[in-house]
């Protein structure tokens, strides 16, 4: 399993948690020293396994109160009008999130607004316009929780 | 509260995450000395709650990844509780969230392949509890994954 041991999977969860840590303060975690820790640091990076940073913002204390889900169908579907949703949707700079997904809807996205009108009026004036879309479902996110993932079901 | 020069720099760190210390002070017009300083003072109020590194679980070699929504039978007080609690004792969870809407939750789960995901999904999925109606999306590909606000 692309050949991790334990110490690499005790890494990955410090580092998954808190990506200011310095390979010193890893290493001293897992109990080996400063340059091994830097180079399996730099190892899990080159593998792409660590795959850069996330800041996690408190939106609210920006302003931005509201984040809702929306699940879009397109009314027509073909090569074009895929590449056309995408590049009008990624373009909107409310849009977080972009995801082609198969089942009850083809995109999944996440927006991000102050509040509720300001939410309207993203889904009115940018959602509703684009290209291709069909039926769309919102659902506003009261809570969420980032989980570390298998990591322990690796070794 | 944050005045504008820390919207100016989280504007430039949650557009390139990656980015070292001196591009992000000289995009945001700061000193790096000041840009420190500031972000600590935003990681001690909790305006930066985390900066976390992301894991690729497909490099892992981890190739299936779901959305499942879920609407739960909301008779019993306790079905957010007790879902969300077993929800967190499935280690192929990597999100949880709540919702006001039709879907009452959602779940991210990851699986190696489809066999892994359907037994997954038979073992550890239908047997979480106060579950009215479920349905799954299944993720073709990632087009945008920002954390970018219109600041």
């Amino acid at each position: 399993m692309s050949g991790l041991d334990a110490t690499d999977l005790a890494i990955l969860r410090i580092l998954a948690a808190d990506a200011t840590k310095s390979a010193a303060e890893v290493g001293r975690a897992v109990g080996i020293g400063q340059p091994a820790a830097w180079r399996r640091i730099r190892r899990l990076g080159d593998q792409g396994i660590l795959a850069g940073r996330r800041v996690v913002v408190n939106s609210a204390a920006l302003g931005f109160g509201v984040t809702v889900f929306l699940g879009v169908r397109l009314a027509a579907k073909g090569r074009t009008s895929l590449e056309d949703f995408e590049r009008a949707v990624t373009a909107i700079p409310e849009v977080q999130t972009v995801q082609h997904v198969l089942g009850q809807f083809d995109y999944r996205l996440r927006i991000t607004a102050r509040d509720i009108s300001d939410f309207e009026r993203i889904l009115r004036r940018r959602i509703m316009t684009l290209p291709g879309v069909g039926q769309v479902e919102a659902n506003v996110m009261l809570s969420e929780e980032r989980r570390p993932g298998p990591l322990g079901t690796l070794a | 509260m944050p005045d504008a020069t820390d919207r100016r720099i989280l504007r430039q760190l949650l557009a390139d995450p990656d980015a070292a210390t001196a591009a992000l002070a000289a995009r945001a017009g700061v000193t790096p000395a000041s840009l420190w300083r500031r972000l600590d003072k935003l990681r001690e109020t909790g305006v930066i709650a985390a900066i976390q590194l992301r894991i690729d679980w497909r490099a892992l070699g981890w190739e299936v990844e779901v959305s499942l929504r879920f609407t739960l039978d909301k008779t019993d007080p306790r079905a957010f509780d007790e879902f969300i609690a077993a929800a967190r004792e499935v280690p192929e969870v990597t999100e949880i969230q709540t919702f006001l809407g039709s879907v009452d939750l959602r779940l991210s789960v990851i699986a190696r392949d489809m066999a892994h995901w359907q037994q997954v999904y038979r073992d550890r999925i239908l047997t979480l509890p106060h579950v009215s109606d479920s349905e799954a999306l299944m993720l073709v590909s990632t087009i945008k994954d920002s954390a970018e606000l219109a600041l």
